[in-house]
């Protein structure tokens, strides 16, 4: 929600810096590879690219469209959206989620906002605003004609959504209310109370349900996609499992859409929903498609504390809290167990406002979350020991309860200070909130290109599964905005240029590329079956989660990077020799549902890791303790690292295969910004 | 503190089902109902016995993925979702009784996870505005009264988790139809379809085998979004507005 201009610096090299270059962090665990580059884009002003490209995609004729075959893994706001809008132009659409419904996908649970450059508030805001910011937010890691064509596409996203029913918030004349979000000068967010995700995508749902009534779009629910068919150069397919039969499916198409959502629960507890998982994305990996910066985590700062190790999944609260609430933490650790109203004034440490006095407890947010994680592991952390220290701070209302009164604090934070207490069993109107940081959004995902098109062709990426428009940062309110940008209104015409070249000649199931890809998923659930070791899926992923959130989390550096890429090739050896699976394939089986998903992890974490070690600067959401200013602020090295990083899988215990695509600003310019 | 837990067994759609009784001891109060089935299910995972099957996905109230009937009670003891509801509801020593979702319309798949897809063939049949892509006038092109934007919102909250149904001694979802016909009669994109959405809504709603409104209330009683029981008058009114009109 907060923007986070101004936090970093680019460097200005002193003489004591080494050279660019100097460094290669992740030497020998990668192979380097040939550059990439987007080629779909159109070259000219950035803001006539996309109605270039929108009149050069070749048309596919209406009577043609229901020979043309279409599978869209996620029923999210990207896989919902582009479900409905290709049922509505007459293509035959497969739609697959994993959950008991489409309208479940965790879209669902963004509370905030969506950005659009609708200017309703006249107060300055445009296309080239919202791409200005959202570039600049994304810490210059992110395509800018992509960017460009999200914000261009952003006002339609309003209009479609109210024409659905959406019920944003509107002001007593009727029209429709906007609201500033994180730091941004404009108001551009629309709304609907707390609860914007579900209303966006109950209407992107409806409009897919009234398609499956038409006969467009076939829905699968309760599936899960475990690979993907590549036969002849082309993704043309799907296998998938049946989560209540355990039937192994083949699903064949003319072209594949992964919608599939982020990653966030490599790290076990995240923000995202239980479920949430990057399989569909990895399989995808290992058939070829590149995984762009997958390093790239967006952890927020004012998220519920772990109350143990019980924990399953952690719950963000609104930014907001943070207009009004004060953090601290003890000064001397001995008072962290004291009731922290019986702490003085004198003996209460205001880290933000004693760091930052001009910015105070309105840092962005990966300061906030980084700085909560000095003091705790300073040992001066509250709250429940968890594993070997207390993580979580202070967020104090008292201030503002004297200042405000009691009432318009309930007024502005009600909802907010319920969910608290609902969870934590303290009334934060008596006692301070406690916080602490949480992954809950990933900016990295597969590469592709402007058509959204992955580096396997006819395999098509959307919303937070793709990694192109937050660059190493994403802003508030733009998580939906992407979904729906994809969904709606970029896929649907990048997609028929490619579907101009089919129907493609049919596959038979006994085709070599579809016989493997099925053979394969039999064989890896076999053996997770097979294995009958001692442990749990659950402790395997929870080990994993302690090592991303320790050396790949608010900071790192390549000796714990190093060491984590080690300890996890351990935990996989474990888990592929000690996990232990109950029950049956051919049913409905939770704890191979997760394994499955854990497996993935496993190989993504290390992949992280790797491209987190390669990555010898600080950016967004990436921060290297080897590269901060002297006040201990996060620096970029844009002479270095002004690059998409695109990961090849070489296979098996191979090290991964580097493709750089450099990042070309034309319109805009790369800032020096300071944070002072 | 210490429990013991009867829970629903049921290893399929053809097996008959049956309770069991577990004991689970070390639970915190500051587990959420379904972490403390999180550590039961690690317990017999360890003792070799299949994990009991339950779902939940977002775990943060909104997706409206998990069940359960707790003690006889659709989201057990508080207004909220089952995934919201916390171990401090509960006290040492008691004993809990676990079973899904009850109503035919919702068949049991495995232990705790029904089939609900009859919800969504519900939506299919009418719970929406045809607006395709593109076709979209201006948002602001129609100004929305606030009163009625505020009460669309308010019956829009429904996660279609499903609970009103298995709250009701009927098995009725009319509190579930009634809050999407109420939420798209509100708003003045609606009206095109609002007399044939909700004749066709509600015969879809009968085809699933839920069963008629007599008026008990305990649908808005169990709802963990505080859907109010007048949706359902919306919706009667509604559909006798559509039948004398004929259609």
């Amino acid at each position: 929600m907060t923007d986070m201009p101004d936090t970093t610096l680019t460097s200005d090299r002193s003489h004591d810096e080494p050279s660019p270059g100097q460094y290669d962090d992740a030497a020998g665990y990668y192979t380097p590879g040939a550059p990439i580059a987007d080629t779909k884009a159109p070259d000219g002003p950035i803001a006539d690219r996309w109605q270039t490209r929108k009149f050069e995609a070749r048309l596919v004729n209406p009577a043609n469209r229901r020979k043309l075959s279409i599978i869209i893994v996620g029923t999210g706001l990207a896989g919902g959206a582009a479900a409905a809008t290709l049922g509505e132009a007459g293509y035959n659409v497969k739609s697959f989620c994993y959950q008991d419904s489409p309208r479940r996908a965790h879209s669902i649970a963004a509370q905030g906002g969506i950005n659009a450059a609708k200017n309703y508030k006249e107060d300055g805001d445009s296309v080239h605003r919202l791409f200005y910011d959202t570039v600049k937010g994304g810490d210059y890691r992110s395509r800018e004609s992509n960017v460009y064509r999200l914000a261009e596409v952003s006002t339609n996203i309003i209009d479609q959504c109210v024409a659905q029913g959406v019920p944003f918030a509107r002001e007593y004349g009727g029209l429709l209310d906007n609201r500033s979000f994180g730091g941004v000068q404009v108001s551009r967010t629309f709304y609907a109370r707390g609860q914007t995700g579900q209303q966006l995508l109950i209407g992107a749902y409806q409009a897919m349900e009234r398609q499956v009534k038409a006969g467009t779009v076939t829905e699968y629910t309760r599936h899960e996609m475990l690979e993907v068919i590549v036969a002849d150069g082309r993704a043309r397919g799907i296998i998938a499992r049946n989560m209540v039969t355990g039937e192994i499916e083949t699903h064949l198409a003319d072209v594949v859409v992964l919608a599939s959502g982020g990653y966030g629960n490599v790290f076990y507890l995240s923000t995202n929903a239980m479920g949430s998982n990057v399989t569909a994305a990895w399989r995808a990996h290992r058939k070829g498609a590149y995984m762009a910066n997958p390093c790239y985590t967006q952890i927020h700062p004012t998220c519920i504390p772990v109350s143990g190790e019980h924990q399953s999944k952690l719950t963000l609260m609104s930014e907001s809290l943070r207009n009004d609430g004060r953090i601290w933490v003890p000064k001397k650790a001995e008072d962290c167990t004291k009731d922290p109203r019986d702490i003085p004034e004198e003996d209460r440490d205001y880290y933000l406002e004693r760091i930052y006095p001009s910015f105070g407890n309105l840092v962005p947010r990966d300061i906030a979350s980084r700085q909560a994680k000095n003091v705790c592991d300073e040992g001066r952390g509250v709250g429940p020991m968890v594993g070997d220290f207390r993580r979580g701070v202070y967020l104090d209302f008292a201030d503002a309860i004297e200042r405000l009164g009691e009432d318009a604090v309930r007024e502005k934070y009600d909802n907010l200070f319920d969910m608290y207490e609902r969870i934590t069993g303290e009334n934060p109107y008596e006692v301070p909130m406690r916080i602490y940081p949480a992954v809950h959004y990933v900016m990295g995902g597969l590469w592709v290109d402007y058509d959204l098109q992955s580096s396997i062709t006819g395999l098509f990426v959307t919303g937070e599964a793709n990694f192109s428009d937050h660059g190493a940062n994403r802003l508030g309110a733009s998580a939906l905005m992407q979904g729906l940008a994809d969904g709606y209104f970029v896929l649907p015409h990048t997609i028929r240029d490619y579907l101009a070249e089919g129907p493609f000649e049919p596959l038979d199931e006994s085709h070599p590329a579809v016989a493997e890809a099925k053979a394969s998923v039999q064989e890896r659930i076999d053996k997770l079956m097979s294995i009958n070791g001692s442990r749990s899926v659950d402790s395997f992923h929870r080990e994993l989660g302690h090592i991303m959130w320790e050396y790949c989390g608010m900071e790192r550096n390549a000796e714990g990077l190093r060491k984590a890429i080690d300890m996890i090739r351990e935990l996989k050896r474990e888990f592929w020799t000690d996990l232990k699976v109950l029950g049956t394939a051919d049913s409905l089986n939770q704890s191979l549902e997760k394994a499955g998903r854990v497996a993935d992890f496993l190989e993504l974490g290390e992949l992280m890791c790797i491209d987190a070690l390669n990555r010898r600067e600080s950016c967004g959401g990436h921060f290297r303790a080897e590269s901060q200013t002297e006040d201990g602020e996060a620096l970029r090295h844009d002479d270095e690292f002004a690059y998409v990083a695109a990961w090849e899988w070489a296979g098996e215990d191979q090290p991964p295969v580097l493709h750089k695509e450099d990042l070309v600003y034309t319109a805009i310019e790369m800032k020096q910004r300071s944070y002072k | 503190m210490n429990l013991t837990l009867k829970i629903w067994r049921q290893s399929g759609a053809a097996d008959k089902g049956r309770i069991h009784t577990y004991e689970v001891s070390g639970i915190s109060e500051d587990m959420s109902f379904l972490e403390m089935l999180d550590v039961l299910n690690e317990q017999l995972n360890e003792l070799g016995e299949e994990p009991i099957a339950f779902d939940s996905d977002c775990r943060e109230g909104i997706c409206g993925m998990c069940s359960l009937m707790i003690n006889g009670e659709a989201h057990g003891p508080e207004v909220t979702t089952t995934c919201q509801l916390h171990m401090r509801s509960f006290k040492d020593g008691d004993t809990i009784t676990i079973e899904p979702w009850r109503s035919g319309a919702f068949p049991v798949l495995k232990d705790l996870c029904v089939d609900r897809s009859a919800l969504d063939r519900i939506i299919q049949s009418g719970g929406y505005i045809s607006a395709n892509t593109g076709s979209a006038p201006e948002a602001n092109s129609v100004p929305v009264p606030r009163d009625n934007a505020v009460r669309a919102f308010n019956v829009a909250t429904c996660i279609s988790c499903g609970a009103c149904v298995a709250a009701c001694p009927n098995g009725s979802a009319s509190l579930f139809l009634g809050a999407k016909i109420t939420h798209l009669a509100e708003l003045p994109q609606g009206q095109p379809e609002r007399w044939s959405r909700v004749v066709d809504m509600t015969a879809q709603h009968d085809h699933e085998g839920f069963g008629g409104c007599t008026n008990i209330g305990e649908c808005a009683a169990a709802c963990p979004k505080e859907i109010p029981l007048d949706v359902i008058s919306q919706l009667n009114k509604d559909l006798r507005t559509a039948m004398r009109h004929g259609h």
